[in-house]
């Protein structure tokens, strides 16, 4: 078992250093020249050799590859190439946003969601089941951004509750934070909670089908317990790995929702970042999102591994 | 004072999709009494298992009980709200599954599964419950009973699993004991194992049980009284002595005839020389497979040793030995879907690349395989003319009316109607598939079958109908067939040569009436005595037999030195046999026994008048036990 567990953190560290290339590479192909976008308008040839030669941009790709490689290991994530502010001091105050609101989505909607797929697991076929399954169908076909516009309509426009951009800042007391993410985080909870929901119930229902239930059910065991104890424990592996997915998605994919929101996350910095041909900062951000992806999966194999008593207890 | 247990004109139904009901179980009626074992019997869809559930006023999503009553001490189950039905199940009625395997959660320790349902009920306290499990593991003879409880289903054996099964059911002590084809799935010497911990455990605990089946032999081995049923109505009901004996109804005695015979000499088919020719379809030459990276020739976990065979033009060579001992692994190499690490297979003559994926489209057109679970082997999503007209078009040739036709006749040459061309495989039953999945494989007009335990899963009226089929389509198309079962009867029926497999190595083979007559290997001779005979008081006799004890108290142990058999073998030879690999011995000719000792001792052991044993329990020595150890 700790070698099955230890081969999944290799494939991943192999994962990551296959993005890594990838990342670089695609950042490069990018249009535009970085040099002539950050001197702009005194640009001359000279200056734009020597910002070149400085920055070490006329060197081959795979010299800069391995530059950058060897800086991003040792935690140097460069200098923005718009404005000269420091990478890691950018993406440090972004980055503890997006994982305050990525942390407390997940917080809220895990437990929820399984709550709820397993609730509609154990009457399947009744009204709590069908609006559910109905429910979240609904909700995973509508995109995310239509739900988070749909959300200030309704909860900033119509009703004035909540404010329609979430405006964070390290001043605010904790209630106009909560105040201030409120919509955020009520959107992210819809659109990553429908996915759990439904895995777990068809992973639940799924099992409900094996002989072994049905030997459950004939000793007399409470449903309750047929799903808590004999049905949820083989269903682990599945539903586990359905969150990692969703979780990485609360860090990376959630560009649509800050950017609805203004909500000052990684994401929306990304962007900011992809707007102005700051490659370091591209690429800084795309491997922590990639590195969140990969360490989330690797989390989710390994519980899923512990999960599974055949693997934990060889013969 | 009322029966223990009654059930009375009990009606079981479904509704089909325009919401007429459709009775399955019609009618039925019969009693236990305390310390009785009923048995109720039939082919599979006769609604013996249905009615076995509907003790427990279970049925299966989709059926209903239109009617009928099912008496508990006098209380209709069915008529009880959902609470108590539930605290009857597994408290006053237990259950015991046909696959042991399937009905243990994967997740759960052993322990808290066979402790579950009287701690639930309330019956025992966990600690009472843990200490029952462990002197009911004793009762069982199961290996290492104090720490038996913390390991996991996939950690213990499936003979063991099953034994498991009954200490699950009998843990809360209940007064009815429910028994579904509980040794059905498994090899002839675990069944026997597993039968007589059942009979044990039943007489000492005092209970009452119904147990199902479509064996006869096993019946009559466990059964007090007989039920035989059809398509849901009773069709006689009587002692067992009355029924085995003296059958009345025309159905009963139709099930009597189909039982299988007792594996003997002269069974098998007479050699059909006209389509012989000098070089065999099929040979394998010292061929050692297993799973795992190839090192120096030698597979990490080794399978198959040293295995040569032939199968001649129009033959068919039966495989036989108890599960894990290679069977299928041999039917896979001879395919290619798992390449051998040391060895030839030889097609015609020709030498096959081991791998599947470097032999020509004509090679693999000759080699077809047939697998045992044809549920799984048919695609669901395709009807029956398209599964049977992809291979006649990919090796044949064949399209639109041409390949309509060749469908229709390969349904002809199966015995099915040409109208199930447009049908799915789930419209179709058990015994039908599995002709559908022989006709595929004969779609691509091949020169050899491997029929992997294609008999296996089918009761004893179907299966003896595939056999004769199968021996009609030799005779019609002169394939050469690879029959590879656990069941030595129907092996010795229809295979003209029998191979016989124990851990990795051939032990004997050769012509079916020379393997099936003394002398015979020991194994072979275990096995055939462990094949269940069709009259009461069998099983009690062949377990007093002290060879028979010691063979079947232990376990296949793969070793590299010396004969594999040795830890089993009634007449070992200390120092020799677990030393040296036995030497080959050819008493006739194309007769082959593996065995240290010569034709005449094994004659003489065989001849000798059989050691009575009393209270083997305690002699016989456990190989389970030292396994545990080792552990």
């Amino acid at each position: 078992m700790q070698r099955m567990v230890l081969q999944r953190i290799l494939i991943g560290l192999v994962t990551l250093w296959v993005v890594s290339v990838l990342v670089f590479v695609m950042t490069s192909l990018l249009p535009g020249d970085v040099a002539a976008i950050v001197l702009g308008q005194s640009a001359t040839p000279e200056t734009l050799a020597a910002y070149r030669a400085a920055n070490g941009l006329d060197q081959p790709l795979i010299f800069q590859y391995f530059g950058w490689l060897g800086n991003m290991v040792t935690g140097d994530l460069g200098v923005s190439k718009a404005g000269g502010a420091k990478i890691s001091d950018l993406i440090s105050g972004r980055l503890g946003n997006t994982m305050f609101l990525a942390g407390l989505v997940a917080i809220i909607s895990v437990p929820i969601s399984v709550g709820l797929g397993l609730l509609a697991a154990m009457y399947p076929g009744t009204w709590i089941d069908r609006s559910l399954t109905f429910g979240t169908l609904a909700l995973i076909s509508v995109p995310d951004f239509f739900i988070a516009t749909f959300a200030v309509l309704v909860l900033a426009v119509q009703l004035g509750w909540l404010p329609a951009i979430a405006n964070v800042a390290p001043e605010n007391t904790f209630w106009q934070m909560a105040r201030g993410i409120a919509m955020p985080l009520i959107v992210l909870v819809i659109v990553v909670a429908a996915q759990m929901i439904r895995m777990t119930r068809a992973g639940i229902l799924n099992v409900m089908n094996s002989p072994y239930i049905e030997m459950a059910i004939l000793k007399g065991v409470k449903k309750k317990r047929i799903i808590l104890r004999h049905a949820f424990f083989n269903t682990i592996g599945p539903i586990v790995n359905v969150i990692a997915l969703n979780l990485a998605y609360l860090v990376s994919g959630v560009v649509i929702v800050e950017t609805i929101f203004s909500y000052p996350g990684l994401a929306k910095l990304m962007i900011d970042g992809v707007q102005t041909r700051d490659l370091p900062l591209v690429q800084a951000t795309a491997m922590i999102f990639c590195g969140t992806y990969v360490i989330l999966i690797i989390l989710a194999d390994v519980a899923a591994i512990l999960a599974n008593p055949r693997l934990r207890n060889p013969k | 004072m009322a029966e223990l247990f009654e059930i009375d004109n009990l009606q079981i139904a479904f509704r089909k999709e325009d919401g007429t009901p459709v009775q399955i179980v019609k009618g039925v009626s019969f009693k236990v009494k305390a310390g009785q074992v009923v048995a109720l019997i039939g082919e599979s869809g006769s609604g013996k298992s249905t009615i076995s559930l509907a003790t427990m006023a279970y049925c299966r999503p989709g059926l209903h009980f239109p009617g009928g009553e099912v008496r508990l001490h006098g209380k209709d189950v069915l008529a009880m709200d959902p609470q108590d039905q539930r605290s009857i199940r597994g408290n006053k009625v237990a259950y015991l599954a046909q696959s042991a395997a399937a009905t243990f959660n994967p997740a759960i320790t052993i322990g808290e599964q066979v402790t579950e349902a009287a701690v639930l009920h309330g019956t025992l306290t966990q600690e009472e419950a843990n200490k029952r499990a462990v002197d009911l593991y004793r009762a069982l003879e199961l290996p290492d009973p104090d720490r038996l409880g913390k390991r996991y289903p996939h950690q213990v054996s499936g003979g063991q699993l099953q034994r498991l099964m009954a200490a699950m059911a009998l843990v809360s002590g209940p007064d009815l004991l429910v028994l579904d084809e509980p040794t059905t799935a498994l090899d002839v010497t675990t069944q026997i194992e597993v039968l007589k911990a059942f009979k044990k455990v039943i007489k000492d605990e005092g209970s009452a049980a119904i147990y199902v089946t479509h064996d006869l032999a096993v019946v009559a081995q466990v059964a007090d009284h007989i039920v035989v049923l059809y398509s849901g109505e009773i069709q006689e009901q009587g002692p067992t002595d009355q029924i085995i004996n003296n059958p009345k109804h025309p159905y009963t005695k139709r099930l009597m005839a189909a039982v299988k015979p007792t594996p003997k000499a002269g069974m098998g088919e007479e050699l059909d020389e006209e389509h012989q020719r000098e070089i065999p379809n099929v040979e394998v030459k010292n061929m050692t497979a297993g799973y795992g990276g190839i090192v120096n020739g030698k597979p990490a976990i080794t399978v198959l040793r040293d295995i040569n065979v032939k199968i001649r033009n129009s033959h068919v060579v039966g495989v036989i030995g108890e599960s894990g001992c290679g069977k299928s692994t041999l039917a896979r190499v001879i395919a290619g879907l798992l390449p051998a690490a040391k060895g030839e297979v030889f097609l015609d003559g020709k030498k096959l690349e081991a791998d599947l994926k470097n032999r020509s489209k004509q090679e693999l057109q000759k080699l077809q395989f047939v697998y045992q679970m044809a549920d799984t082997a048919l695609n669901p999503r395709q009807v029956i003319s398209d599964i049977l007209g992809r291979p006649l078009e990919f090796y044949q040739g064949f399209t639109g009316t041409e390949r309509r036709e060749k469908v229709a006749e390969l349904l002809r040459l199966v015995e099915l109607p040409v109208e199930f061309e447009n049908r799915y495989p789930s419209e179709l039953s058990g015994g039908q598939k599995q002709r559908i999945n022989m006709a595929r494989a004969l779609a691509a007009n091949p020169e050899v079958m491997l029929c992997d335990e294609v008999t296996s899963a089918l009761d004893s009226i179907v299966s003896s109908n595939v056999i004769k089929l199968l021996k009609k389509l030799r005779d019609a198309t002169g394939v050469s067939f690879v029959f590879i079962s656990h069941d030595l009867s129907t092996v010795g029926s229809f295979a003209d040569e029998i191979v016989v497999l124990y851990a990795g190595r051939v032990v004997e083979q050769g012509p079916v009436d020379e393997v099936l007559a003394p002398p015979y290997h020991p194994y072979t001779r275990l096995l055939i005595s462990s094949v269940p005979e069709l009259r009461v008081g069998w099983l009690e006799e062949t377990m007093q037999k002290r060879e028979m004890a010691v063979g079947i108290a232990r376990g296949v142990e793969i070793t590299d030195t010396g004969c594999p058999f040795y830890n089993r073998c009634p007449i070992a030879i200390e120092g020799t046999c677990n030393v040296e690999i036995a030497p080959t011995r050819e008493p006739h000719p194309d007769h082959f026994i593996s065995c240290h000792r010569t034709m005449e001792e094994i004659s003489e052991a065989e001849n000798a008048p059989q050691q009575v044993l009393h209270g083997f329990e305690k002699a016989a020595p456990k190989g389970d036990k030292a396994a545990a150890a080792a552990l």
